[in-house]
């Protein structure tokens, strides 16, 4: 979203992946966004993920609503077909896009007012749908471009820069598209990346709608003392309540697990994840559970990362509704006509 | 009293939303449409599923008149509730037939009419046990009478049902034997046939019969949209079902699998955000609704229209402003359509005038779509859309392809030093887009926000204003592409004209036969798109008076006419509106007019 094009600059510690594609390759036009913003680290993040697992550029959508979250899609992958569209309703456009074109990689940027206010509705029906999508949601508490209105992920009693208290309940995304019975729920923090990077290629391998919530502290209206999404609030308060490592398909588990501490999930494409545990309790494959940890977090103030929850065997969007396996707009036009024949014969009963 | 009226004449039921009138009076539909008589069928319908008054008027005519006419010569009344409307009704010298099991002689008194009551109701206690089926088979049983009286012809009466319960003959014996009950009870008691009464006069070979919405559905298939969204709103919800029962029947692959995706969406905002991002990608997609729900697109229409996305939205008019009338029809929401979205906007519509044009409409609609980037509307309603016309045959060429518009691939972006999604190489305002998936050097950042000729971000002055000039160079290439205006000119010169849109075509062209027999002479131009061309101009310009038949109260085409032509004669075109929710009527044309030219000899 920016004029300003990016100077590239060849480092030769950037190496060629998998399908010769350097780290570059991955990268969009300069952000425009407030220096230190979250969001640019979280970009950041995308790109090395997206790198690493050698995805074609083309065969990665891009897709967006408005607000500064929202620009971002333009900082990275410069080769990936992009759409910015209206307030809140990515989700909806991300939903046609993957009916036409099933085998598309989709990644969505939305921010806590494009998809907890406005969006809500969208939000929550694409998690419904169990759309194929990858679905960030950059999230830091307040509207940015109009300058610092609370937005609806804000903690009540979280304070804004001049000093006004959040009185109205907050709405996490994580919570919510839990029981909405989203597929693949996880929170990060745009202060790690180490996190982050393989939170986002899992989510990209989840066949489903995999929603990654990311606190990303905006450094211009909420990184003050008394806001809950500031850099400070979140290092000090962040619980990390499932460490999750990503392994490609033909990559070995490397041996630094301990067998009983970690469980390795296969994902539909062959790739798994290693989710270790940090606390006994926890298990991101139950349900009701993620939902009862997450409030008793929530009550003590505290901010819980990691992948919360997963289920490889809910089916997606096309699966519900027996599409074909072939993108939709693969099929040549002559297998979709029914013909002259057919036509004659449907109305031999329409007399 | 009565003069004989063969193969001409409206027959009117009136019946109770849910009590399963529907199959009865298709089957009387059909019964005359195989006698050879053209019929249209009108359902006028509550926003109800059960228990409200509704009725099915069915008009015969001989000559193919197809408009609804505003009179009733045989009205079967089967609701209590509606007695005294449904009597007042009748034409006089006409039929009035009503269930006699509970005698209201009293009520239904008029002079210039013959009221025939028939025990329906204790006939089929009689006859038939189950409750549900008693209720049923009075309808069937009412065929049974209009057979004897209107002189219906019993065997294609039983050819209907053996055909309608193919799987099920016990089924074809009970409605048999309910059709004879009122068959024997009209012989018996009353001089059949009645005066109005139907001749078999043909086969009407070469038609059928079909509803607006099924025809455009099927355009859809044809079309090769292989996406559709929507969210069910009155009356656009049957287009849906009918996509999927085509899709069901023609788009499966052997095993099972579907080639196509049909989305329920949560609102009508997010059914448009689907039809955008699944045409973006390359797949036709559409969406199906009415008023209301345009209202809610209106957003990404704006954002379609300024970042070139193909897209095809049917609405099917009904009653507004607001909820208005659900169930009932108007031609309301042309200026909507037309300027749809905030900012500068222009959108072509179409108007399909029966349901013929609903399927070779929304075929064009697509082929329009891709070459323009652009929404595109076809403006059905709720007449076209949900009521039986009876039209000929749909036709299909199968060396048919659809027109996918500037497309580059691979082979094509070799060709070229850098692709630019929005740069006009041909001068005719439309740019080359490319389908996400392809090719990286294809690769471009969709937008709603200001962008500049080469596809980036962009708040210069000059620049955005580059775009918005040649969006307004592709409006000039649109006007050659959609569908010319059809002409209908009068036997002799004349310098009076009416130009008309849509389900209105039936009662102006019934209309200026009726005038020609009062030597009253008009040139119609029948309107099938917007943008306007060099057709509507030059019509314009030929007469002194031009009426503009609509069904909307604000005269909304007269505006577009006035706005977006050369002619700015307001005193030109005179407005000849109906929009009370009844489908149109010839007598409401043929008034007017008279009227007004009587009014010209008056002053002169």
């Amino acid at each position: 979203m920016t004029f300003i094009a990016k100077p590239r600059i060849d480092l030769p510690s950037d190496r060629l992946n998998d399908i010769g594609l350097r780290r570059r390759d991955y990268e969009g036009v300069l952000s425009t966004l407030c220096a230190g913003c979250g969001h640019d680290s979280i970009t950041a993040a995308i790109v090395q993920a997206f790198w690493e697992m050698s995805i074609a550029p083309e065969k990665v959508a891009k897709l967006s609503g408005i607000g500064c979250s929202s620009k971002t899609p333009a900082y990275f992958i410069s080769g990936a077909h992009g759409f910015n569209s209206v307030h809140g309703r990515m989700p909806s456009v991300a939903t046609g896009a993957m009916a036409g074109n099933r085998d598309m990689v989709a990644i969505a940027v939305s921010g806590d007012g494009d998809s907890l206010s406005i969006g809500f509705g969208q939000f929550g029906h694409v998690v419904r749908r169990n759309l194929n999508l990858l679905y960030i949601i950059e999230n830091n508490g307040v509207y940015g471009l109009t300058k610092g209105q609370f937005s609806a992920s804000a903690d009540v009693g979280s304070r804004a820069k001049k000093g006004a208290e959040n009185r109205w309940q907050n709405i996490d995304p994580v919570a919510t598209a839990i029981s909405l019975g989203g597929s693949f729920v996880a929170r990060g923090f745009s202060g790690d990346r180490d996190q982050l990077v393989p939170l986002i290629k899992a989510g990209v391998r989840h066949r489903g709608c995999a929603v990654i919530d990311v606190v990303s502290p905006c450094v211009t209206f909420n990184d003050h003392e008394g806001s809950t999404k500031s850099y400070a609030y979140t290092r000090e308060h962040k619980h990390e309540a499932v460490k999750l490592d990503f392994v490609p398909p033909a990559e070995e588990i490397s041996a630094q697990f301990d067998p009983g501490e970690a469980k390795a999930v296969t994902l539909h494409d062959g790739s798994r994840v290693m989710l270790r545990r940090t606390e006994d309790s926890y298990d991101p494959s139950d349900r009701s559970r993620a939902l009862q940890y997450l409030e008793t977090a929530r009550s003590r103030g505290e901010v819980v990362t990691g992948l919360m929850y997963m289920n490889e065997d809910l089916p997606e969007m096309h699966d519900l509704f027996g599409t074909t396996a072939r993108p939709l707009t693969d099929i040549p036009y002559e297998e979709l006509s029914p013909g002259s024949e057919a036509l004659r014969k449907l109305q031999a009963k329409m007399r | 009293m009565t003069t004989e009226r063969i193969n001409d004449f409206v027959l009117k039921i009136g019946t109770v939303n849910g009590t399963g009138s529907a199959s009865a009076n298709g089957m009387l539909m059909k019964a005359l449409f195989r006698m050879g008589i053209p019929v249209t069928g009108k359902n006028m319908f509550p926003s109800n599923i059960q228990g409200l008054p509704t009725w099915y008027e069915i008009r015969a005519n001989r000559d193919g008149y197809m408009a609804r006419e505003a009179r009733v010569d045989v009205m079967v009344a089967m609701n209590a509730q509606t007695y005294a409307k449904d009597l007042a009704e009748v034409a006089p010298g006409g039929f009035f037939i009503y269930d006699s099991t509970w005698p209201r002689e009293s009520q239904l008194e008029r002079d210039d009419i013959t009221v025939l009551g028939v025990p329906l109701a204790r006939m089929c206690n009689e006859h038939f046990d189950k409750a549900r089926v008693r209720i049923l088979m009075k309808n069937i049983a009412y065929v049974g009478v209009l057979s004897a009286l209107l002189g219906i012809d019993r065997a294609v009466l039983k050819q209907l049902l053996e055909e309608t319960f193919a799987s099920k003959p016990k089924l074809v014996d009970s409605n048999l034997e309910a059709i004879n009950l009122g068959y024997e009870y009209a012989t018996a008691n009353f001089t059949c046939p009645l005066p109005v009464r139907a001749e078999p006069m043909g086969d009407n070979a070469g038609h059928i019969l079909i509803d607006g919405n099924s025809a455009a559905a099927l355009g859809c298939v044809y079309a090769g949209a292989t996406v559709g969204a929507w969210y069910p709103i009155t009356p656009s919800t049957s287009l849906m079902d009918g996509f999927e029962r085509y899709c069901k029947m023609f788009r499966r692959t052997e095993d099972g699998q579907n080639n196509f995706c049909i989305i329920q969406a949560e609102d009508e905002l997010a059914a448009a955000g689907m039809v955008l991002g699944a045409n973006w990608m390359g797949a036709r997609a559409f969406t199906p609704t009415s008023g209301p729900g345009i209202s809610l697109m209106s957003e990404f229409i704006g954002f379609a229209y300024y970042a070139e996305i193909p897209s095809v939205f049917f609405n099917i008019q009904r009653v507004g402003p607001s909820t208005g009338m659900p169930t009932r029809t108007q031609q309301c929401d042309v200026t909507m359509c037309a300027y749809a979205s905030h900012g500068d906007t222009r959108h072509p519509l179409l108007f399909p005038a029966d349901p013929r044009e609903c399927f070779e409409m929304a075929v064009n609609a697509f082929d329009l779509a891709e070459r323009l980037q652009t929404p595109v509307f076809v403006l059905s309603d709720l007449d076209i859309g949900m009521n039986d016309w009876m039209i000929p045959e749909l036709e299909w060429n199968d060396t048919w392809r659809p027109d996918r518009g500037k497309v580059l691939h691979s082979a094509e972006l070799d060709e070229i030093q850098k692709f630019h999604r929005y740069l006009d190489t041909d001068g005719d305002g439309i740019t080359a887009r490319t389908y996400p998936g392809e090719d990286a050097r294809g690769a471009y950042f969709v937008r709603g926000s200001g962008h500049n000729r080469y596809g980036g971000y962009t708040e210069d002055a000059a620049e955005y204003q580059d775009v918005v000039d040649r969006l307004l160079v592709k409006w000039e290439t649109a006007k050659s592409l959609v569908p010319q205006p059809v002409l209908r000119e009068a036997p002799e010169p004349t310098r009076l004209g009416v130009i008309a849109y849509g389900s209105s075509d039936g009662a102006v062209n019934e209309a200026l036969d009726r005038l020609a027999e009062s030597d009253i002479h008009l040139d119609y131009l029948r309107v099938k798109a917007f943008p306007f061309n060099d057709h509507v101009e030059a019509f314009l310009e030929a007469h002194d008076t031009v009426f503009v038949v609509e069904q909307n109260r604000d005269a909304q085409l007269r505006s577009l006419l006035l706005t977006e032509t050369e002619t700015g004669r307001r005193d030109l075109l005179v407005p000849l509106l109906h929009y009370n929710g009844m489908p149109i009527p010839s007598d409401c044309v043929i008034k007017a007019v008279t009227e007004f030219c009587a009014g010209k000899e008056v002053a002169a």
